[in-house]
């Protein structure tokens, strides 16, 4: 180990703290001795690694992916007009703003509603999956994996907020009215059930595969 | 691989990034500099000597919006002779009323709530850092839950929802934008700045030295 001018080890090869027998922080980064249980910084909780982790991902997961069954089959809008009642689902409501010939916003929701949580379901499962199987390869694409399921999971829940607004702003006596259907709570519920799975997954798990300390 | 841990440098000088617990020397950056993790990558600390002025000055700011944009009104429909002008908090209030309460509990956190919440507390953390007084006892679990509720606040979402709504409805009614909406567009471009330049490891060393550098 080469060492640098103030004597010490220096860090010169890629050391993490749990092999040096250390504890790290992972919302401040402070660094504390092995056997310390809270930051001293930031007074938050530390666990060199969060085993029961891969347990809180798989139940919110799998939450998460219940709640968006019924999210899909029930109504997110129930539309009132004189003439007609009407009823529209997610993918419904998709279908209708292409009729009306908007397709960026069709697109925008289809992303937000569809693409993003599936998407997000096969990721996170990947992901907890890689770490269970110990795979040791490609590290770094799994954990932009991570940075990306963890930024973008947030923006599902558009769609929520387009029944509440219209909700709340189509209410003309008689004439017209707007309200939501069971869908829009079981897919709210979703996206947060499938953010918290997010949360709970500790990215430190992926680089542990090729460390020699287990 | 074993370390002995009387070749590693004090605890103190080293932070371990976050996601993939590698330790780094905490060394001074020069100002306008950025330092990444070397295994994962992954942003560790940035140096941006006004950064802390930025973030507490836009943060009244938003505090200021936010109530505008709750209180105006924020959208108006018209169709057939009739209008339904609403502001956010009528809105929820009127969502609220019936069977989605539950949906309006939810929206109401995630739009106004939480976000508030959030600005208040990195004030509370950082105004003093300003002012050049030491921080609060309370100031750490303030900035600590602004951190924590950051995936939570959901206004820049909520701003995309309004557009969608907006294309929607235009096919059926005439609606205005009232200043509510504007307050709102304004705040989400202050939120999304300050979260740029808001980096954790940077704010818990100035709440460490008690100054804004």
């Amino acid at each position: 180990m080469e060492s640098t001018g103030h004597g010490h080890h220096g860090l010169t090869t890629l050391t993490t703290a749990r092999e040096a027998g250390l504890i790290a922080c992972t919302r401040c980064g402070q660094v504390h001795a092995g056997d310390a249980v809270k930051c001293k910084r930031c007074h938050g909780p530390l666990q060199s690694r969060d085993t029961r982790s891969l347990q809180k991902v798989w139940a919110w997961l799998i939450a998460g992916m219940i709640a968006f069954i019924p999210a899909n089959l029930y109504p997110m809008l129930l539309t009132r007009t004189l003439l007609e009642r009407s009823e529209s689902t997610i993918v419904g409501g998709v279908i209708e703003l292409l009729h009306y010939g908007n397709y960026g916003i069709a697109a925008i929701v289809f992303v937000a509603s569809v693409v993003i949580p599936v998407g997000k379901f096969i990721a996170i499962a990947y992901l907890a999956w890689g770490v269970q199987r110990g795979h040791r390869l490609r590290q770094h694409q799994r954990h932009r994996l991570y940075d990306i399921v963890e930024f973008i999971g947030r923006w599902s829940m558009i769609d929520v907020f387009v029944v509440a607004i219209l909700s709340a702003l189509v209410q003309l006596n008689g004439i017209a009215a707007i309200n939501p259907g069971v869908a829009a709570l079981s897919f709210a519920l979703s996206v947060v059930f499938t953010m918290l799975s997010a949360l709970a997954f500790d990215p430190r798990l992926i680089w542990d595969a090729d460390r020699t300390v287990s | 691989m074993h370390i002995d841990p009387a070749t590693l440098p004090p605890l103190d000088d080293m932070i371990a990034c976050p996601h993939c617990d590698t330790l780094h020397m905490e060394d001074d950056l020069p100002d306008g500099a950025r330092a990444y993790c070397r295994r994962c990558g992954a942003l560790l600390l940035t140096a941006e000597s006004r950064a802390v002025v930025w973030l507490v000055s836009l943060a009244s700011a938003a505090v200021v919006l936010m109530v505008a944009a709750v209180s105006f009104p924020f959208l108006d429909l018209s169709l057939q002779g009739q209008h339904n002008g609403t502001s956010v908090i009528h809105a929820i209030l009127v969502f609220g009323s019936g069977k989605a309460i539950p949906l309006a509990i939810a929206v109401a956190l995630f739009i106004v709530v939480l976000p508030l919440v959030r600005l208040l507390a990195l004030l509370h953390a950082l105004a003093p850092l300003v002012r050049g007084v030491p921080p609060t006892p309370s100031a750490r679990v303030a900035f600590a839950l602004t951190d924590q509720l950051r995936p939570w606040a959901m206004a820049e979402i909520f701003m995309v929802g309004v557009t969608v709504a907006l294309v929607k409805v235009a096919g059926m009614a005439d609606v205005t934008v009232g200043p509510a909406f504007w307050a709102f567009v304004a705040l989400v471009l202050i939120t999304i700045f300050n979260d740029q330049i808001m980096n954790r490891f940077a704010i818990w060393k100035a709440l460490d030295t008690g100054t804004t550098a």
